[in-house]
């Protein structure tokens, strides 16, 4: 129940108190304190307004007791703040934008931006942060202690970017929200392959910013993205903990409220005008889940569309989606031409699916030998358990 | 309002170019544009160029002993050559304007926060 306020109460207090750290202690003392004082007295006609009034004492009297400067820096960046523009967004709503453009500032390091978001936006505990990226939970508590101390020594503010900052920045926070969700999507290592929890919560953050931000259609986009392709969820494990291709995936246990509401958004941000990349992904994985079976994909316009990404995101990762889409619409051997063209780069040597691509074009055009060493290769570089047991068995299969 | 100390790092074969040469001309325009900008601004506060690090010695004092050697204190390839100290309202102002001193194309500025040293009269009593 608190996470559902945990946001807007970080936020608020942030807001008045000026300390990110001191009003995120608060906000989780004054969890604990209606955790203890709510069964007895009854919840109060607005718990929202109680964590936040309770908090803000917290706060304020532990800056008095600390008698540290970003009180007083507090009153001055309390009265800037009361000058900004509205810039069209909804009052009241600015402290919770304000707050992930915070924890996603590109003067953080990256590993921070994320668990400083689950954090302090999301309420995970630091446990569930460590759990969650699998580093050691002192590890994870450190990582945060550090980035709220960068926030308050190097005079990050407390506000949302300016228009000629917004695009930079609010990349950065989809950016965050995007590998929540592909941590959770396919984990990187460890034995669960996916994380369902980090899905929901990068589905619930996409969610809130398309409602805080209404008119940024790669936000919208990016919601569009995670929802189809969440949607997959139930269908991409076998009963034995496998990987399932999404070619051999049952599309009947795919979602189909979840595949509605992504196509509808997809629609609805392109009509805005602006591609971006996520719009674009969107639009791909809409291609999925428009066909009733995998022969019934339109891999010619999935071609099209990673040509137009490859505009914005000139990957050799996008380049090697965008071969296999050639060689599903074209025949293996096109696809191929243009996985040759891009094994090379250097990014590419550590990154299991080329080897997998390639492997999978080479055993359609029967040269057996080299599928067989690509997907040793593929193996070689230990991709997570659930996956090296696809390609042992794709071996086998032969 | 924060005070920020831009460090200024070249490459490490950056030298001054000559007095009197067109390049030492267009250094001097590209540095006098980005230091009037600040200025008019109002966040400028001080700004210098540095003598090359050869000409650095590195004072340490140990058990009472006062230990002088010739050079830098930090072994490091990139050559830091100037400071510029500014006061902005916060983080991202301060990213701005150092993106705009030239030895941001060509190598590289550290941004580091100055520590805001209470005064002991303005210590709030009690």
């Amino acid at each position: 129940m608190f996470r559902a306020h945990w946001w807007a109460a970080v936020a608020a207090v942030t807001r008045q108190v000026g300390d990110l750290e001191v009003a995120e202690d608060a906000v989780q003392d004054a969890c604990a304190a209606a955790l203890a004082q709510w069964p007895a007295e009854g919840v109060p006609a607005s718990p929202r307004g109680w964590l936040i009034g309770t908090a803000r004492h917290k706060a304020l009297d532990r800056l008095r007791r600390e008698r540290r400067r970003a009180c007083r820096e507090a009153e001055a960046m309390r009265e800037e703040a009361a000058a900004l523009p509205a810039s069209g967004w909804a009052a009241g709503t600015d402290d919770e934008l304000a707050l992930i453009f915070t924890c996603c500032h590109p003067a953080l390091d990256p590993a921070a931006r994320v668990g400083l978001t689950l954090r302090c936006v999301c309420g995970l505990t630091t446990a569930e942060i460590a759990a969650a990226f699998l580093v050691p939970e002192p590890t994870m508590a450190q990582r945060l202690v550090r980035a709220k101390r960068k926030i308050r020594q190097a005079g990050i503010a407390f506000r949302v970017p300016g228009r000629e900052d917004l695009p930079a920045r609010l990349s950065a926070v989809l950016r965050v929200v995007y590998l929540v969700f592909t941590e959770g999507h396919l984990a990187a290592g460890g034995d669960v392959l996916i994380r369902g929890d980090l899905c929901d919560q990068a589905i619930r953050l996409a969610r809130a910013l398309t409602a805080l931000l209404p008119g940024e259609p790669e936000v919208t986009g990016l919601l569009a993205l995670l929802l189809l392709t969440d949607a997959r969820r139930d269908a991409r494990l076998s009963p034995a903990g496998d990987l399932v291709l999404l070619a051999e995936q049952d599309r009947g246990r795919w979602d189909r409220a979840m595949i509605d509401e992504g196509e509808m958004l997809v629609e609805r941000a392109l009509r805005l005008g602006r591609p971006g990349p996520y719009q674009i992904q969107a639009a791909i994985a809409a291609c999925h889940s428009g066909a009733a079976t995998a022969a019934d994909t339109d891999w010619r316009e999935i071609a099209l569309l990673y040509g137009e990404l490859i505009r914005y995101e000139p990957s050799p990762m996008v380049a090697a989606n965008r071969a296999v889409a050639v060689a599903m619409s074209e025949g293996p051997a096109a696809g191929l031409v243009i996985l040759d063209t891009v094994s090379g780069d250097a990014r590419l040597a550590r990154w299991p699916q080329l080897y997998i691509a390639r492997a999978e074009l080479l055993r359609r055009l029967g040269r057996r030998a080299e599928a067989v060493a690509a997907y040793e290769a593929a193996v070689a570089l230990e991709p997570p358990a659930p996956e090296r047991a696809y390609l042992a068995r794709r071996m086998r299969e032969w | 309002m924060v005070k920020y100390m831009f460090l200024l790092y070249g490459g490490p074969g950056d030298q001054l170019p000559e007095p009197g040469t067109d390049e030492f001309e267009r250094m001097r325009a590209e540095w006098g544009a980005a230091t009037g900008a600040m200025e008019r601004a109002g966040v400028l506060l001080d700004c210098a160029p540095l003598q090359p690090p050869a000409a650095a010695t590195t004072v340490r004092v140990r058990d009472g002993e006062t230990l002088l050697t010739d050079g830098p204190a930090a072994e490091i390839k990139e050559h830091f050559g100037g400071y510029t100290l500014v006061e902005c309202a916060d983080l991202d102002e301060a990213l701005k304007w150092a993106a705009t001193l030239p030895a941001a194309q060509v190598g590289k500025v550290e941004v580091r926060p100055v520590v805001q040293v209470v005064a002991p009269a303005e210590q709030p009593a009690g």
